[in-house]
């Protein structure tokens, strides 16, 4: 036989000159189901790449303006289906802005409180889910563990495990119950526990570290251009936290930092995303200590709020008054609002322009991940093959919130 | 059918040996080995991640191992909404598979749409694709799934491609035997019905009980 | 919140600067389409500006305007420096969003690529000189802009045909929890149309 090692003369080879065409996606077990990246390759290495979103385009906003203002809730559940409850937050925070009304105390120590749960959540999942990409499946089940007490507790409060629709416009759905703060209290600590278990495994492990260190840098000036906002613009060091530069709820009065990465890779997404479990863990921490036990949850304006249920009961205004806002909606008064706050992955953003009707004229949602998403060719361009599949876990892409 | 089909796949005696016939072992055999292709695509995968996981463990329905080509999974799970630009790729993916193939539609949107009434939602999976057992929720709690894994695996059993499609039961907190009752039967509706009221009486003395 | 973003944008461009207002702390600008990207490049340049931050950009369909210019095209900017947010607006194309061109201002800030394709795909407004105006959302073969007015919420373009009951066995029609004229009616106030009242 032929020895393997034969020397051959490479110009008798009949090598391909054209870079080879690949197809990444839709169904790729790495791509979430929804993306595809057409890939031009050199060898293993991307010359050029295309990003192709919109295969979970779902029409949200064309839907939200065939109901009344209330009822967009279920769908913007549905957006971003990591973080639902930081969603319904902002969605009810942009309509109350338009509508002018502040809500109670108690119900911003609520809501940041459940927020940072979702945001707990997502930052699991998102770890959790790159870790398993990459063969590392025991994190992925630790994660998903404590993600189950957290959907745990939501579920107590809301009724529903994912998709709670509990905002309303002028507060929540309903008071937290009584056992909310106990909760709370027993399962951060416990969550953080199995995080720091789940990380002590990743982060020694020398395979995971090499496959993210280094991989799919970029500069804070260029994610800035790009409109990157969240953990990955904070990974390059730009620390523009919504919740600290332009405070909203009760985030000015509560005590917590804003981890940053240096070198914007993907271990610094990574590393920024555990960070934050810890700070929500402070932010809850500080919630449920300074949430009052008593008070009303829902602010006491008649055009959004619907009356109590002994009222429509035993009064005819009481009666009017909700038959008006639930089949003609809450008249939002005319105008147009931008209002953002800090989702999961970065700006959450609803521009909102109302005719002065029940109905929303317009409901445009400023996806965080789709401009995240829109970068990631120059991640990966110049990288190799097998880089991809760490890049695009660490960036989040949730189809929802991408295709709208 | 019927009758026939629902005898045990596997009778031992004592002579160490066992009858059967070959469709009753096939079905028997294909119903714990179901190779899954995970369609996964919008929010229901949220629960099919935790369905997959420690707590609720679809392992032990022997249904987990997932296999990302089509050509070595039999169960397709569509998980999350189809849009028309998703909906070639399903179809694709659906006529790669080798029969025997099963189709789970997981979710109301692959059900049926959803409340995605609009111009970009397929309005359910089988305008596309022939289905087998649908899961409504938004998204299906993981127990809903589980019943709806354990439906497609009795329909494979017994070799029947008739759509199912996963509904309430009774309450296992107040149902008398503490015990979910798994009610599948290719018998006339009205010959379990006595056992459905005696069932309700049990669970109203109960109640009344109690109280 | 500071005035100082218009001032400067009204004393730099003057009558470029159709109207401003400060509704609910949100700065707005609606400008002449013809400086669009003079004023973006402005925005992005001064250095007591400096948006560097391409937070988003929509469009917005209003049919009854007709010729005054139909879709409104709303750019938000950041900055991070500065912390200072701005809205800028313009009004283009006529009833058959004819002559519903801006300048691209992808070069400018490169986050706004897929922004403008989105606009592009969405509400039907072209950007010259984009580097790669495709659809993005939907698939190329969708014809029609989907959040125009104008356009069905229902009307569906299928990619693939669907079944017929026949070939299937079994019926796949969708039941309506309600009639149209009982129930919650879902579509009762829509501030789009559907299916039924075009065909």
């Amino acid at each position: 036989m032929e020895p393997l090692d034969i020397d051959l003369d490479e110009g008798e080879l009949e090598l391909p000159a054209d870079p080879m065409h690949l197809n990444m996606g839709p169904s790729h077990p790495a791509m979430h189901g929804t993306v595809r990246i057409v890939l031009e390759l050199s060898g293993e290495t991307i010359v050029k790449a295309d990003v192709q979103v919109g295969y979970l385009h779902r029409g949200f906003e064309k839907m939200c303006e065939r109901g009344t203002w209330a009822q967009v809730f279920p769908y913007v559940d549905r957006l971003n289906y990591v973080s639902p409850m930081l969603n319904n937050v902002g969605y009810a925070l942009a309509v109350e802005k338009l509508c002018g009304i502040a809500v109670p105390e108690r119900c911003q120590w609520y809501r940041m409180a459940l927020g940072e749960l979702a945001r707990i959540s997502d930052h699991l999942t998102c770890n959790g889910a790159m870790a398993m990409e990459l063969g590392a499946f025991t994190p992925f089940l630790w994660f998903v563990k404590a993600r189950e007490m957290v959907w745990d507790i939501l579920e107590e409060e809301t009724g529903a495990r994912l998709t709670h629709s509990f905002g309303r416009i002028g507060g929540m759905a309903n008071p937290p119950t009584a056992d909310f703060k106990a909760m709370c209290g027993m399962a951060v600590g416990k969550i953080l526990g199995l995080v720091e278990e789940g990380e002590k495994m990743l982060l020694k492990n020398r395979i995971f570290i090499d496959r993210l260190q280094n991989v799919g840098p970029i500069s804070g000036a260029e994610a800035v251009s790009l409109g990157w906002t969240g953990p990955c613009l904070r990974s390059t060091g730009i620390a523009y936290d919504i919740r600290k530069a332009h405070p909203y709820l009760k985030y000015d009065e509560v005590d917590f930092d804003v981890p940053v990465g240096t070198r914007g890779d993907t271990l610094d997404r990574f590393l920024c995303r555990l960070g934050e479990i810890r700070q929500s863990k402070r932010i809850i921490e500080q919630c449920i200590e300074r949430m009052p036990d008593e008070g009303p949850i829902n602010s006491d304006d008649p055009r959004v709020v619907l009356p109590g249920k002994t009222d429509v009961y035993t009064t005819i205004e009481g009666t009017i008054q909700h038959f008006k806002l639930i089949m003609e909606g809450a008249k939002v008064p005319a105008g147009e609002v931008y209002s953002y706050t800090e989702g999961g992955n970065g700006e959450l953003g609803y521009y909102l322009v109302s005719d002065g009707s029940g109905t929303p004229y317009r409901v445009r949602i400023r996806p965080p991940c789709f401009q995240i998403t829109g970068g990631l060719h120059r991640l990966i361009e110049g990288r190799m093959l097998a880089d991809i599949v760490p890049t695009f876990g660490a960036l989040n892409m949730i189809g929802g919130e991408c295709d709208h | 059918m019927g009758d026939v089909n629902r005898t045990l796949a596997l009778d031992a005696s004592e002579q160490g040996y066992a009858t059967t016939r070959v469709d009753a072992l096939l079905g028997w055999a294909r119903k714990y080995s179901l190779f899954a292709y995970p369609f996964v695509t919008a929010c229901c995968g949220m629960e099919f991640m935790a369905l997959t996981s420690p707590r609720f463990d679809l392992a032990r329905f022997g249904a987990e191992a997932p296999r990302f080509s089509p050509r070595q999974s039999d169960l397709l799970w569509v998980v999350g909404t189809i849009s028309q630009r998703q909906a070639p790729v399903l179809k694709r993916i659906y006529e790669q598979m080798m029969a025997p193939k099963y189709v789970l539609a997981f979710g109301t949107c692959a059900s049926s749409g959803g409340f995605y009434d609009n111009y970009t939602t397929v309005a359910g999976i089988d305008k596309i694709i022939p289905t087998d057992v649908y899961i409504p929720g938004c998204p299906p709690r993981p127990e809903a799934v589980m019943d709806g894994l354990m439906l497609l695996q009795d329909r494979i059993a017994r070799n029947e491609r008739r759509p199912g499609i996963v509904k309430p039961r009774f309450d296992p907190v107040q149902a008398a035997s503490g015990l979910v009752q798994l009610r599948r039967s290719a018998k006339d509706p009205s010959e379990v019905l006595p056992a459905i009221q005696q069932e309700e009486a049990k669970t109203k003395a109960l109640r009344e009980g109690g109280s | 919140m500071s005035q100082l973003v218009l001032d400067k944008l009204k004393a730099r461009f003057g009558a470029a600067i159709l109207a401003t207002h400060s509704d609910f702390g949100d700065d707005t600008a609606l400008v002449e389409p013809a400086q669009w990207k003079a004023i973006s490049t402005f925005l992005r340049e001064d250095p007591d500006l400096d948006f560097d931050l391409p937070v988003d950009l929509c469009g917005v369909d209003y049919p009854s305007r007709g010729a005054a210019g139909r879709t409104e095209v709303v750019m938000h900017l950041y900055s991070i420096g500065k912390k200072h947010r701005i809205r800028l607006k313009a009004r283009v194309g006529d009833e058959d969003m004819d002559g519903a061109e801006l300048e691209s201002v992808t070069s400018i800030w490169p986050g706004m690529n897929w922004l403008e394709r989105e606009t592009w795909d969405m509400s039907g407004v072209r950007f010259v000189g984009h580097p790669d105006l495709r659809r993005i959302l939907m698939y190329p073969e969708f014809e029609g802009h989907a959040l125009q007015k104008t356009y069905p919420a229902d009307r569906i373009q299928p990619l693939v045909p669907y079944r017929t009951e026949e070939e299937a066995g079994v019926p796949l029609e969708k039941q309506a929890p309600f009639g149209p004229d009982e129930g919650m009616a879902f579509g009762r106030t829509a501030n789009n149309i559907s299916r039924a009242e075009v065909d």
